[in-house]
């Protein structure tokens, strides 16, 4: 432990290797790359969160007093957009996957690390054409860019926004192909498929369906832009088109998308509940297939967002199949989080009650996804609020609980810094309750019928959306806490040990912050989360006795 | 010359690296093939939908052209594989004259299709309102025409100039293009560009072109 | 209407079916929410760090025949939801002896609504409670939804294509109709009521409408203005198909193949004729997409199926 102590801030390390500009924009460290990304994708969590504030706002009364309709509907479209594919899209892989895949594996740096710096201007180009839009007045068509609305009917800067889409679709392509070849290319020696830690197979299964679902989106945009701006027949129906083959193309992307976007949460949760409740993760071979199942089952889902579009009703029964089908393996990854917990030895900082918190609120989401699998159910409640809060259940309560919980895991590794402990725990507490206040009524009154993207509704939906308003409230004040003490753990934070959590994992045999190399010495592979001895009883602290 | 030169954090053997960039590569087609899958889907559906159309549309486009511009990015396929084989065995000067005349090859088939595009023009077989076919689908095979073929024109422009790097970088140590190990990472890649024309070429100038019409 | 509402009205006959779909669904979750839930506190609180439990390792059997266990248990559940409450609907086409039909036409930001015997409605529905009702739906634009909380059912409505609804209301009321897919502007206010009433005072409003024709009546001078009958009537010289009786027949193509012919082939045949040609038929036929909206098709589809054989009802 001595050893290591020597090895913080005052021990070279990546974040001072160069201080220019220059040495952070032009780098090739994936560990430098993943801070850009981070800094880019907390940007973006800002601006859709205030997008969706201001809506949030203006739902207070039933009456649409705050904004003008055309602005709200840019509102809930931009933060749709900015949300899922500048945020929730490459959070963990691009940050955390980045900086921890090379390292987990024993590895040096991505397999192409000038392709992973591609990656991030990709991201940037792509942001950039976001903003372009915002400044040319915003887009309405919903994120989800239905035709022909936006082909034909939307006077707002849809080229843009598509434009924006496609290259930051690019990336995340780029940064897929990284992540595969990294996995199989460069495992150290000892570093067997099955002594992986789960995060790296949940980067690993993301990143084969980022490779593969990604490009269709493209497409599908390329076809909308062609549509639009040259007036080709694609979509149209009065010129033979089929608004419904939009649909089926933009959907077989973005539904593996909700898995790009979970799959790396479920990763990071792994992690955590092994090092908090120090046991061994339950059922690791039985993980890696569910993990691998839910990225594969994924792409043959999508029609499940279908359901009422006027698709067959044999379609329909084939993708209410599917859907219930993709729902067993993620069941199962809760049940074996859950057991992990048996005979183990619990503690509760911050990462741990993130993952209490995404256990919870994962698993009510996932049970709402039965409710919408079984399709006389769905055609009451799609295209309500129930639908917005089952998807904010798994995105929000799942993937960014996800993603603050190994925010506050990894800190002290990638900073070398601690953060205050009971500010963490009570932001994670308020997070968990301002996240329910504003989501549960958004179940009940999508039941009740309140249909989604309404700028002005009935009176009788008042009191939900009051509530739910209250509770967004409750959450911002939850996502501005950590970006205080977190800035301020930067200048007064405490330094921090190779291995603060006493966790396993290759990242924690190396200093925090790592060296621009990542090891100095060829560390110890071992089977993962060897947390306790397979023989022999532990103590209450988690120790062999 | 020194292996090192070619060596890149972080491998540790330059032949892992090269078998690496070749991996990175295949999967990176997998996501190109996916690319051109959503255009191949949805010219099925509307083929379906309106086979007669799509018959009549089919026999507006430029077998000639068509049929050329196929042997040309075929044989452009043959010369970079061969200088392939010709910079593995040592061959580097060859293989680099092969190179060049894979970009002359993918060149000449930009200026044929540029051509052939200009004629495509004439006869207003653009969709819009001077467009000569009345059968419903005869548009909608027109805009995929011009899409798929405008899709694969870029993928074309792409390849030519990772090939044309692969020549330039040469141009001075002609055994570079064995070291590099970017050289079969970027014949695969132009085997793709050739492969997604030669799903194309059926698609685009075979339609409507068989006895029965 | 303020005050917190946690019922809604079951006012068509899937209304019920629905409900106990969802409250079966509802009551299953909570069972696997709940036990879960206990599972973590109870796990948070006994196996929390500091506390002198015994903590050994997992005996085999717990970690082998439990886990195939709760999978085959989850696997079993998610078919068994799916097989009782989704592989029994019905398939469409759904007619029903007596079933009103209905056309309505969605545009950017109203419903049009029309009866059978030609009364309209704007941004309403009247029907009667207890009849088969079925929707044919359009839209003149964009994609809109036709949602009905209280009967709980939606339908997408196309552009360029027809969508039906088919449902019996159960009870009289005045329920919301909403447009359920977003549409632009002025989605939030594409609003209307669907007014389910007494037969008796359904006769009586219906009465009391200004008719205008009936669409069978408006598809019949549609007919006339646009000539059809210079190729299609029986007095025709021209190789014509002939209309009469041909709804719901089976059509031999000229490509090989058949179709039966419902609304969505007469339609396509006024829209663009060559595609699906009857066999034996020169393809001289103009397409009337220029000189036909899609309300004059409706009308036109809808008096060529009155133009049935005696006693062929649809």
């Amino acid at each position: 432990m001595s050893a290591t102590a020597s090895l913080t801030a005052e021990a070279p390390n990546y974040l001072r290797d160069g201080s220019t500009l220059g040495s952070w924009l032009f780098t090739t460290d994936h560990k430098r790359i993943a801070i850009l990304f981070a800094i880019g994708i907390t940007i973006f969590f800002f601006i859709g969160g205030t997008a969706i504030s201001i809506v949030r706002l203006e739902l207070v009364t039933p009456a649409g007093d705050l904004v003008s309709d055309d602005t709200y509907n840019k509102l809930f479209t931009i933060h749709g957009i900015v949300m899922v594919w500048f945020f929730l899209v490459p959070s963990i892989p691009a940050t955390f996957g980045n900086f921890l895949l090379p390292i987990m594996i024993g590895a040096k740096d991505l397999a192409f690390p000038r392709l992973n710096l591609l990656s991030w201007y990709l991201y940037i180009a792509g942001a950039a054409f976001t903003v372009i839009t915002l400044i040319a007045g915003g887009v309405d068509t919903g994120w989800t860019f239905y035709t022909p609305y936006s082909t034909m009917f939307s006077n707002t800067a849809v080229l843009t926004a598509a434009a924006g889409v496609i290259v930051v679709g690019f990336s995340s392509v780029l940064t897929g192909v990284n992540f595969i070849a990294t996995t199989h290319m460069l495992r150290a020696p000892g570093m067997t498929w099955f002594r992986l830690p789960l995060f790296v197979w949940g980067i690993y299964a993301t990143s084969l369906v980022m490779v593969l679902a990604t490009p269709v989106l493209a497409m599908t945009l390329l076809l909308v832009i062609a549509e639009r701006w040259l007036d080709l027949p694609i979509f149209d129906p009065s010129r033979g088109g089929d608004p419904l083959l939009f649909q089926h193309l933009f959907w077989f992307y973005s539904h593996p998308a909700v898995y790009i976007m979970i799959l790396p949460a479920m990763g990071v949760v792994s992690e955590i509940v092994a090092c908090f409740a120090r046991r061994r993760l339950f059922g690791y071979s039985f993980m890696v297939y569910c993990l691998v199942a839910i990225a594969v089952i994924g792409f043959f889902v999508w029609g499940h967002h279908m359901f009422v579009s006027g698709q067959s009703a044999y379609a329909n029964l084939v993708f209410s199949f599917m859907s219930f089908m993709v729902a067993v393996p993620s069941a199962i990854k809760v049940f074996n989080w859950t057991a992990t917990l048996y005979r183990g030895s619990i503690s509760f900082d911050a990462p741990m009650l993130y993952a209490f918190g995404f256990l919870g609120l994962f698993t009510i989401g996932g049970l709402t996804g039965l409710f919408l699998a079984t399709v006389p159910i769905d055609i009451h409640v799609t295209d309500t609020y129930f639908v917005i809060a089952h998807f904010h259940y798994i995105m929000v309560g799942g993937a960014v609980s996800a993603y603050f919980g190994g925010l506050h895991f990894w800190w002290p590794k990638i900073t070398g810094r601690m953060y205050p402990g009971s500010w963490a725990r009570f932001a994670a507490i308020l997070m968990f309750f301002g996240f329910n206040f504003t989501f549960f009524p958004q179940f009940v009154m999508g039941y009740l019928g309140m249909p989604r993207r309404y700028h002005a509704y009935p009176p009788e939906f008042q009191v939900y959306h009051v509530l739910s308003s209250a509770g967004a409230a409750v959450l911002g004040v939850a996502y501005l806490l950590p970006l205080c003490y977190f800035a301020w753990s930067f200048f007064y934070g405490k330094r921090a040990p190779a291995n603060p959590w006493q966790a396993t994992g290759l990242e924690w045999q190396t200093s925090s912050p790592p060296p621009t190399g990542n090891f100095v010495a060829v560390p110890a592979v071992t089977d993962p989360y060897e947390y306790h001895p397979k023989e022999g009883p532990i103590d209450v602290q988690g120790q062999l006795l | 010359m020194s292996e090192r030169v070619f060596l890149r954090t972080p491998w540790e053997t330059l032949a892992r690296q090269h078998v690496a960039v070749s991996f990175g590569m295949w999967v990176f087609l997998a996501s190109e093939i996916l690319l051109f899958a959503g255009l191949f889907g949805g010219y099925s559906i509307y083929r379906s939908l309106y086979p007669h159309g799509f018959l009549a549309a089919g026999r507006e486009t430029d077998i000639v052209y068509g049929s050329v511009n196929t042997a040309i990015l075929m044989t452009s396929s043959l010369t970079i594989a061969v200088a392939g084989r010709f910079a593995r065995a040592g061959f580097g000067a060859a293989a680099r004259r092969l190179l060049i005349a894979t970009i002359a090859l993918g060149l000449l088939f930009l200026v044929l299709k540029g051509f052939e595009y200009r004629e495509d023009l004439e006869k207003h077989l653009f969709p819009g309102p001077d467009f000569p076919l009345a059968q419903k689908g005869a548009q909608l095979f027109f805009s995929l025409y011009w899409i798929m073929t405008g899709v694969h024109a870029i993928h074309v422009s792409c390849g030519l100039i990772a090939v044309g790097r692969l020549a330039f970088l040469s141009r001075r140590r002609v055994d570079w293009l064995w070291g590099s190990g970017s050289e079969e990472a970027t014949a695969l890649y132009w085997h793709l560009v050739d492969v997604i024309w030669i799903v194309l070429y059926p698609l685009l100038y075979l339609t409507g072109r068989s006895g029965h019409g | 209407m303020t005050g917190m509402k946690l019922l809604l009205p079951e006012a068509s006959k899937m209304a019920r079916e629905v409900d106990i779909a969802f409250f079966v669904v509802l009551a299953i979750s909570l069972v696997i929410f709940l036990t879960l839930f206990v599972l973590l506190v109870a796990f948070a609180a006994r196996y929390r760090r500091g506390t002198c439990v015994p903590r050994g390792p997992l005996p085999r059997v717990l970690q082998h025949e439990i886990e195939i266990g709760w999978t085959a248990g989850t696997v079993f559940l998610a078919i068994f939801i799916f097989w009782w409450f989704v592989s029994g609907l019905p398939l469409p086409p759904r007619y029903a002896p007596n079933q009103l039909e209905i056309h309505v036409v969605a545009k950017q930001w109203m419903w049009k609504t029309q009866h059978p015997d030609g009364a309209r409605e704007i941004d309403a529905l009247h029907i009667p409670v207890g009849q088969p009702v079925r929707l044919v739906m359009t839209s003149q634009d964009v994609i809109h939804s036709f949602f009905v909380p209280a009967f709980r059912l939606k339908q997408d409505v196309l552009p360029g294509r027809d969508t039906e609804l088919v449902f019996t209301p159960t009870e009289p009321g005045t329920f919301h109709l909403f447009c359920a897919e977003y549409c632009g502007t002025q989605h939030s206010h594409m609003t209307g009521e669907v007014v389910v009433m007494t037969p008796q005072d359904y006769a009586a409003w219906l009465r009391a409408q200004p008719h205008g024709d009936t669409l069978v009546r408006q598809g019949e001078a549609l007919y006339a203005k646009l000539g059809c009958g210079a190729c299609h009537s029986p007095q025709s010289q021209v190789r014509a198909p002939k209309l009469a009786g041909v709804f719901g027949n089976t059509v031999v193509l000229a490509g090989g193949g058949r179709a039966i012919a419902d609304e969505a082939y007469l339609r396509k045949s006024i829209l663009s004729p060559r595609d699906e040609i009857a066999a034996g038929y020169p393809p001289i036929m103009p397409s009337y997409a220029a000189l036909a909206s899609s309300s004059d098709i409706e009308a036109l589809v809808a008096y060529i199926k009155s133009q049935s054989v005696q006693g062929q009802h649809r």
